[in-house]
């Protein structure tokens, strides 16, 4: 039998509204960007999901690593100053 | 990390009810019970094509034809979304076919018996369907997280499929003494193998443990089965359909229906290959496969050409 290749991974994204984010939806094999931008219209928008989609090969995803989040994110952490809800509001200052 | 502290913290997480991620670190085990268990689920929904398929150019009108082929192609997408999420797991797409032509895989039983009229594409749309989606409800809140949003995405489509079964039912119950004995006949058919989809009783299911520890599974079967039972034999009686089990009655105390005994029998028999249709399944998915090889041949071909000019 000859080698049966299944082809490259894809990552699709998908914006189901304009001015949306894109959201990751799953994935696809494909052997080019035209592939694999049908394939993932055909399998993730039957049912007018999206405005647009993106697909990204999967090898050029970096991500971090699940195990490290904790030191990965420790910068913003203690820094409760980023919040609104830090700052207290004179009595009777009313909401801008 | 070593496998003991490996699980230990794994199992926390769990217990936490926190979804495992592909790059999570999980145990051996977890691994090997999800990739069959969500490459059997794949394999069911591509092979679940071939009875339906097998109705199209047959459908008794163009609106019907319309709906059966969009139902068709959502079960397709369906064995993809599960085979991806499988893929994240370490098996590739390649293996997991290889491993259902060999027999390695199985796939949902219910397939292996025969769509014979117009009536088992509306019973099997409203049982089979039914079925899978109380099944698949339950998986939603399943541990790992490419399965459980695959889930998502899957029931959002399921409901679609198990109305316009239960349409062709009751379209046919109103129609001629022909018609609703072929109704009835598909129903006598398609209900025990039905019941079956949710697999043995909890009493007979000793490997669940790992299933119910890990999350992977939150309902037992029997919990299941008693669910779509529940739901189903009201709306069998709306439109005049009886169910073919003379033991199946309403338990005022427990709040839910009792059924007769199922045919377990029957039910070992058709895993283990002798079911009506097993032989023609495999061979038909295996024809298709190798002659859709010349297409996948192209496409990597195309992929080295592009990679050669840029
Ligand atoms: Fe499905
Ligand atoms: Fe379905």
């Amino acid at each position: 039998m000859s080698t049966d290749t299944q082809l490259d991974l894809w990552e699709v994204f998908i914006q189901s509204r304009p001015g949306s984010h894109y959201t990751h939806a799953g994935s696809v094999h494909a052997s080019d960007n035209q592939m694999a931008l049908q394939n993932a219209r055909d399998i993730y928008t039957r049912r007018n999901e999206g405005t647009s989609i993106w697909v990204v090969p999967a090898k050029y995803v970096s991500a971090s690593n699940a195990e490290d989040a904790g030191m990965f994110f420790d910068p913003s952490n203690d820094k409760m100053y980023r919040h609104p809800t830090f700052y207290v509001m004179p009595e009777g200052a009313k909401q801008i | 990390m070593d496998a003991i502290a490996i699980e230990n913290a794994f199992q926390e997480k769990i217990d936490k009810d926190l979804n495992i991620e592909p790059k999570d670190q999980m145990p051996e085990k977890y691994r090997l019970h999800l990739i069959r268990q969500i490459s059997q689920h794949a394999h069911s929904e591509v092979i679940g094509m071939q009875p339906e398929g097998n109705w199209i150019t047959r459908a008794p009108s163009l609106r019907s034809k319309q709906i059966l082929l969009a139902k068709i192609q959502d079960e397709g997408g369906h064995g993809l979304y599960l085979y991806s999420a499988a893929e994240t797991l370490g098996i590739s797409r390649e293996e997991m076919i290889e491993q259902l032509h060999s027999g390695k895989a199985k796939y949902s039983n219910i397939f292996n018996y025969p769509s014979l009229n117009w009536a088992d594409i509306g019973a099997i749309g409203w049982l089979v369907d039914g079925a899978a989606i109380v099944n698949q409800v339950s998986l939603q809140r399943t541990s790992y997280g490419p399965y459980a949003r695959a889930m998502v995405r899957i029931c959002k489509e399921e409901s679609f499929h198990q109305r316009q079964g239960y349409e062709i039912m009751a379209n046919m119950m109103k129609g001629t003494n022909e018609q609703k004995a072929m109704a009835q006949d598909a129903m006598n058919r398609w209900w025990w193998p039905s019941l079956m989809m949710f697999g043995p009783h909890d009493s007979d299911s000793p490997n669940s443990g790992n299933a119910f520890k890990w999350k992977i599974k939150r309902q037992s079967n029997d919990v299941l089965r008693q669910r779509f039972i529940d739901k189903t034999v009201q709306q069998a009686e709306v439109i005049g359909l009886s169910i073919p089990d003379k033991d199946l009655k309403w338990n005022e105390e427990k709040q839910c229906y009792d059924h007769g005994e199922i045919n377990w029998e029957e039910f070992n028999q058709v895993i283990n290959g002798n079911g009506p249709c097993n032989k023609q399944r495999m061979a038909h998915h295996i024809k298709y496969h190798n002659e859709g090889a010349w297409v996948r041949e192209a496409a990597a071909a195309y992929q080295k050409h592009i990679n050669e000019l840029n």
